[in-house]
């Protein structure tokens, strides 16, 4: 089938969808159709390019022209004049500030940043047409490692980038993919982590939605480096355009041999599942997810054995995140020494955050790791919205909170290390002074309570009370001594959950602690005393509600 | 579709089980999944009815009991809630007269607490079935359900 020369890509997402978004999309389908020209123009419901202010927008590619402020009435002017007379409709260009990426731009703020790795396509590309995939030097890695290189080749190379996990821990990829080609045995799988499960993080989705074929490559390349035939995509079942692209690319790159038996003649065959979730957070802990999959409860596993060693039904299984997986083609193209020169030495490449909160343009943006939170929230989300910086939380619901004093700390892992913190998922959430750290606090500590899965005491019972205390602290009735309890949870929780969910809670806790413990002592209602504990089956069944 | 269609689509193996319950589910009018209907899936698959319970219960997409024709999540994890969650919920309750794990008596929404949805770029947030809408305020929420309702008129209208 003739694939359209181009397309019309309207962002549909949370934001744009109440704008009417779909109205603009189906109007430019319409239209088009209209005057015949639906073989040629094809018009594609897309995820958000990133950070703008100009409505519902479009970009007709390759033209390379992004159109803003649309509404059905002006599509009908703007297929008239773009598509039947050919030429841009002048009135609704969006000009320079539109939000499109462009990989070969130098930033003009930040020029020590290079372009962009991961979202390089999202936006540029139709996801749906695997020949533009193709063309942007698509599936080049893919063919280079089946032709020239021996799977342990690829797994140096990957070593040689010093590209680190992008899910959150920050594990070196390279040594991760080694342990799992190490193993022996004919049968290993690779997993590719689209839970997303982390509150603010949503970079994943974006780049499924925008450029589904990057991650099926990345997971290709690992299948054969560690020597699997078998991927799975693991997806949170709420991500509905990220299922289908992914379902849409899968079929396309079999229908191509990319996938499927003996690709390009290489004796190398290697295919692609997807499984769905059904709504946990702790199913993105990586053993958890690997139950799911084998259709239980999200239960993790003790480790060791790690998932190199046993993982899905008992085999060698590697699991990555997207993010990191989608960078995995530009290091096999182009080589570990090109994908340094961006980043710095601790954390080489890009990374992909999700910038939120009380900021002007909230949204995605792909950076190197040495900017900080300074120049994110200054350059990058357009300043604060209202009022000024109070806090953020780096990494998600699970992550660290940041006072004032660390504005100027570069975000990556070992300036973040040395003055105690962690990157994290790459969701940065900004805060404003009409937050007040108890009541925030508690919003965390309520969705880890609801989030734990109840396999161990210390995370079932300890972020019960953690919500219970904070929700006390943040209407100011906290009892004298529910610091110190809430510090002594922290401790328990930190040594003796099972998993990482129950570790995690310290991470905000603690760091809260550290910058505003005077605000959260104001909390606690001095004259009150705290009262006997009631023991009676009663209050102990109304606790456990 | 029958149950023994479901598991003959995906296969008759636990590793299925999670995609068989979506579309058991997602095929009940009643978006649930029925006691007498788990109970023929664990005849068909082999595993104890307790154990399907257990797994059903683990997952938030999953429900026991009957729900309305449109459900509608408010995310309520830390991202929306610092940008007025609270106030969605209380515009929700008003307007639909329900509370949380409640379905209006007319069956035609229930409401629901969902974690992070992967929108939080324009929170706050909620989703009603695959519809995910944000930078929600009171109107909109409003203005929202009103497009529902209207919808289900006029189809209602057309099947006459
Ligand atoms: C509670 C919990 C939730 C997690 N959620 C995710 C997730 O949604 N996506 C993800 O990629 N990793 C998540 N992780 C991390 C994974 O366990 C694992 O480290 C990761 O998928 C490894 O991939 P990477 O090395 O490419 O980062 C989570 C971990 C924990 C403890
Ligand atoms: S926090 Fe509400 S959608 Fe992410």
């Amino acid at each position: 089938m003739a694939q359209p020369r181009t397309v019309v890509m309207v962002p549909v997402d949370a934001d744009t969808v109440t704008i009417g978004a779909r109205a603009v999309k189906n109007r430019f389908a319409e239209a088009i159709g209209r005057r015949g020209l639906a073989a040629e123009v094809s018009v594609l419901e897309v995820g958000s390019f990133g950070p703008s202010d100009a409505g519902v927008i479009a970009a007709v590619q390759p033209d390379g022209i992004v159109y803003g402020g649309l509404s059905p009435e002006r599509v009908d002017r703007i297929v008239e004049e773009h598509f039947v007379k050919g030429r841009p409709c002048r009135e609704w260009l969006l000009a320079g500030e539109h939000p499109l990426p462009d990989p070969r731009a130098t930033d003009s703020r930040h020029t020590q940043y290079a372009g962009r790795i991961v979202l390089d396509n999202c936006g540029r590309i139709n996801p749906e047409n695997i020949d533009e995939y193709i063309a942007n030097d698509g599936y080049f890695a893919f063919a280079k490692a089946l032709s020239e290189m021996r799977p342990d080749a690829v797994v140096e190379q990957v070593k040689k980038s010093g590209l680190r996990g992008r899910g959150g821990a920050g594990f070196p990829t390279g040594i991760k993919w080694g342990f799992c080609a190490a193993e022996t045995g004919p049968e290993k799988y690779v997993i590719c982590n689209a839970d997303e499960g982390e509150p603010g993080t949503f970079k994943d989705r974006l780049i499924m939605e925008g450029d589904p074929h990057k991650v099926i490559e990345g997971m290709a390349l690992c299948g054969y480096a560690i020597g699997a035939n078998q991927g799975y995509i693991y997806i949170r079942g709420e991500y509905k355009l990220s299922i289908e692209r992914l379902r849409q690319a899968i079929t396309a790159a079999r229908a191509y041999g990319l996938l499927g038996k003996n690709i390009l003649d290489s004796g190398f065959d290697f295919d692609i599942d997807i499984k769905i979730g059904a709504g946990a957070y702790v199913c993105g802990e990586e053993t958890a997810l690997i139950e799911s999959m084998e259709g239980k409860r999200g239960l993790p596993r003790l480790k060791p054995p790690f998932p190199a060693q046993q993982g899905f039904r008992n085999k060698p299984t590697n699991v990555n995140n997207v993010e990191t997986l989608a960078n995995i083609p530009a290091i096999v193209y182009r080589g570990a020494d090109w994908f340094r020169r961006a980043g710095t030495e601790s954390m080489p490449g890009t990374k992909v955050y999700t910038i939120l909160g009380h900021v002007r343009r909230p949204g995605l943006i792909e950076v190197s790791g040495g900017v900080t939170l300074r120049d994110i929230i200054d350059d990058y989300a357009g300043g604060m919205q209202s009022g000024s910086f109070k806090m953020a939380q780096l990494g998600g619901t699970a992550g660290d909170l940041l006072g004032e004093e660390m504005l100027d700390v570069p975000l990556n892992y070992d300036a973040l290390e040395k003055v105690g913190h962690v990157l994290g998922s790459g969701a940065i959430l900004i805060m404003n002074e009409t937050i007040g750290v108890c009541d925030f606090l508690h919003a965390c500590m309520r969705f880890f309570a609801h989030e734990s899965c109840g396999n161990c005491n210390p995370c079932r019972n300890g972020l019960r009370w953690l919500s219970v205390i904070t929700e006390r602290l943040k209407s100011g009735t906290g009892y004298p001594g529910d610091i110190e309890i809430m510090e002594e949870i922290a401790t328990v929780l930190k040594t003796a959950a099972f998993c990482p969910l129950g570790q995690s809670p310290a991470g905000p806790l603690n760091s809260a602690l550290r910058y505003f413990r005077p605000e959260i002592e104001k909390g606690i209602d001095v004259t009150s005393a705290r009262p006997k504990p009631d023991h009676t089956a009663r209050a102990l069944a109304t606790f456990a509600g | 579709m029958t149950v023994s269609r479901i598991v003959e689509k995906h296969g008759n193996n636990r590793e299925n089980l999670l995609q068989i319950m979506h579309d058991i589910q997602d095929a009940a009018t009643d978006r649930c999944l029925h006691r007498d209907v788990l109970d023929e899936l664990s005849d068909i698959m082999n595993i104890p009815v307790a154990d399907l319970v257990g797994t059903a219960t683990f997952y938030s997409m999953f429900s026991l009991t009957p729900r309305g024709r449109h459900i509608i999540r408010l995310c309520e994890s830390p991202p929306c809630y610092i940008l007025g969650s609270d106030n969605i919920l209380e515009a929700l309750r008003e307007r639909l007269d329900i509370g949380i794990g409640e379905t209006t008596p007319d069956g035609l929404f229930t409401l629901e607490h969902t974690s992070c949805l992967g929108a939080c770029g324009v929170a706050p947030v909620m989703s009603i079935d695959d519809e995910v809408y944000g930078n929600l305020t009171t109107g909109k929420v409003n203005a929202i359900i009103d497009q529902i309702v209207e919808n289900q008129i006029a189809a209602a209208r057309n099947r006459k």
